[in-house]
């Protein structure tokens, strides 16, 4: 069985500047990581070798030809394979195009059990690809996963997250999780795993090599653009009124009728 | 720093060692100085991280460095805690004796679960009557058969109770002085093999300092390192590979101390300004770098002269041992004296180098001994010049 992790190379800040004519992230001098959420991505991955036999884990990313050193520090990890999709033509993609690409490239790798994607990247934030490669492939889908509980070839029984709580749901394989940082610990590389990954070979494929339409990549075939960037505000924190019922449903109203009247 | 032109072999392991000091050791430091409880959980990041491997052959599973690797790597953990960089390195002190008198079946039985951290070493041989005066040592080793017979009690052995493997010196034939001592491989667990108190101790408080407690031990022959009568020659060789890492430690202790107090100077303001415009300041910072870094020039060029090969080792790794240990003590103490009443405090976390920087002038030879092999060498030379 085949365990996909799709990994994204990311500036290494989450303040990074942005560039005001352009709108896209000012990348000069910033040091470039795998985004943090992957590394969950990853490290799950390699336990779910750990925890079923003959299990490979492919990392997968799309982007320049640079991300290659996020794909190496992914088999320092213990990844066995890794493949960079790359091409000119992606440029500029936006979610609905990469994950078409990516889940062109996952086509290309065949007899996958499993995608495993970070809930989101931190340099974009929209948390759409995971889902994404599981419309393009027509997989069941598990987002925001931090436990996977059993375990076998052929499903899966894991705790999803949500706002309140969690939901504990039981999906057949093949399948896509978007895993949260609470789901491990990622691991620190080996020696013999960089030694490893020094050596290793990444294979690079082009928007031909994994036979996608060509019309459906890049910027100009994006059907989203990003017309404005900026850090959102603070969410406030909420009221919880505590005590007696009925002093608090007064409360309440008048909390209302100030916010509705003002 | 200056470019010590290392491999990128030993710039990877470098670079591995200070991220997992700075993202894992920093952190819980000051709780393992606190608790004086052992650091399992870090071994078992440095274990899976392979860097319990570094100075042992490939053949047995290891990165096939040497005592240079291992310093590289005792240095950055240093940094961070003294204390855990001790856990991690004396297990090479107490391997060292295996890879340089170990026969194959010995290397292959030990080596491969050392090097891959799965199982940590310790090596013994002071005793409450026999700190520098190790021939004063009363651990006995009677032969009976196909096996010896151990009695006594070691006192103070890092790693002690948390170890599975022990090199431990003992007299064989109290008689012949010096060259009665032998080496033996102990295993934990074995019959009349006990552990008694763990110290309470000044500093480098996270690692483990306990007593070994020999019942009538039966030590099968096999276990027995070189040959009877050299347990001294073992303790020594092993001492001159161990002598640099020592030192590596107490280098890596002041780099840390210094990397502080140079932050704290520069945010700390008196008299409307950041201290560090002041030139006693100034002085103090530039003399403490000055010391650092010829610290860390002696202490690699002694590595790499172990790592050729060398054998006569003695003086050199004795001199990087007493400079770097002096060092870090004075580097330490004014680390401290730079943060004022705040370094004095256990809240910051200055004062605790300055704590584990102390054992390093008294650890495997006061730098007093060391000072007198250093000038034995002198005087050998001189006499050979007549």
């Amino acid at each position: 069985m085949k365990v996909i992790v799709c990994i994204k190379q990311v500036p290494d800040t989450t303040n990074v500047k942005i560039d005001p004519e352009t709108n896209t992230l000012i990348r000069e001098g910033v040091e470039s990581i795998i985004n943090p959420f992957d590394t969950y991505a990853i490290e799950e991955g390699l336990r779910i070798k750990e925890r079923l036999d003959g299990v490979e884990v492919i990392a997968l990313t799309m982007g320049p030809p640079q991300a290659e050193e996020a794909l190496r520090e992914a088999i320092s990890l213990g990844v066995d394979r890794a493949v960079l999709l790359s091409d000119r033509k992606f440029a500029g993609s936006d979610t609905w195009a990469t994950s078409y690409a990516l889940s062109k490239a996952i086509e290309k790798i065949g007899d996958y059990g499993l995608i495993i994607c970070g809930k989101q990247a931190i340099d974009g934030d929209t948390a759409q690809v995971g889902p994404g490669i599981s419309s393009w492939l027509d997989l069941p889908q598990a987002a925001y996963v931090r436990h996977i509980e059993k375990l076998s070839r052929d499903k899966a029984t894991v705790e999803r997250m949500t706002e309140e709580g969690y939901d504990v749901i039981e999906i057949p394989f093949p399948a896509v999780f978007t895993v949260v940082k609470e789901i491990n610990e990622p691991r620190f590389p080996s020696l013999k795993g960089k030694m490893r990954a020094k050596r290793a070979e990444i294979e690079v494929w082009s928007a031909a090599d994994v036979g996608l339409d060509e019309s459906c990549v890049g910027l100009n075939n994006s059907p989203t653009r990003v017309v404005k960037i900026f850090t959102p505000p603070v969410r406030e924190k909420g009221m919880i009124l505590e005590g007696d019922i009925s002093e608090n449903v007064d409360k309440l109203t008048d909390l209302i009728r100030d916010v509705l009247i003002g | 720093m200056l470019d010590y032109l290392l491999t990128e072999e030993q710039q990877m392991l470098k670079e591995l060692a200070h991220k997992i000091a700075e993202e894992k050791i920093r952190p819980v430091a000051k709780e393992y100085d606190e608790s004086g409880e052992f650091p399992w959980d870090i071994m078992k990041i440095l274990a899976q991280s392979d860097l319990f491997g570094v100075y042992i052959d490939e053949k047995y599973g290891g990165f096939g460095g040497g005592v240079f690797e291992l310093s590289l790597v005792a240095e950055e953990l240093s940094r961070a805690c003294g204390g855990i960089a001790v856990s991690y390195a004396a297990s090479a002190l107490g391997t060292y004796p295996i890879i340089l008198f170990g026969n194959d079946e010995q290397k292959d039985k030990y080596l491969p679960d050392i090097a891959s951290g799965k199982k940590i070493a310790a090596f013994a041989i002071t005793e409450p009557n026999a700190g520098s005066d190790a021939s004063a040592m009363e651990s006995k080793a009677q032969k009976d058969g196909d096996s010896y017979i151990l009695n006594g009690r070691k006192q103070w052995i890092t790693n002690g109770g948390e170890a599975e493997t022990y090199v431990v010196i003992a007299m064989t034939n109290k008689a012949k002085g010096a060259r009665g001592a032998t080496a033996f491989i102990l295993e934990k667990g074995m019959e009349g093999f006990d552990f008694g108190k763990k110290e309470d101790k000044l500093g480098i408080r996270a690692s483990a300092t306990r007593e070994l407690i020999f019942n009538n031990c039966r030590v099968p022959k096999e276990n027995v390192l070189g040959k009877e009568g050299l347990g001294f020659v073992v303790a020594m060789k092993t001492f001159d590979c161990s002598r640099p890492g020592v030192a590596a430690q107490a280098l890596g202790i002041a780099q840390g101390a210094l990397e502080l107090a140079t932050e704290y100077a520069h945010q700390r303001h008196q008299f409307n300004k950041p201290i560090t415009s002041f030139q006693g300041i100034q002085f103090m910072l530039a003399d403490m770098a000055m010391q650092i870094e010829a610290a860390r020039a002696l202490v690699y060029a002694t590595c790499r002269m172990v790592d050729s090969g060398n054998m006569s080792v003695a003086k050199e790794s004795a001199i990087t041992k007493v400079f770097a240990s002096d060092v870090a003590m004075k580097v330490t103490t004014d680390c401290l004296q730079i943060f004022g009443g705040y370094g004095y405090m256990k809240e910051y976390p200055i004062e605790k180098y300055m704590r584990d920087a102390k054992i390093t002038q008294i650890y495997e030879g006061t730098n007093q001994i060391l000072r007198g092999v250093i000038a034995s060498h002198l005087i050998k030379e001189q006499t050979k010049k007549k």
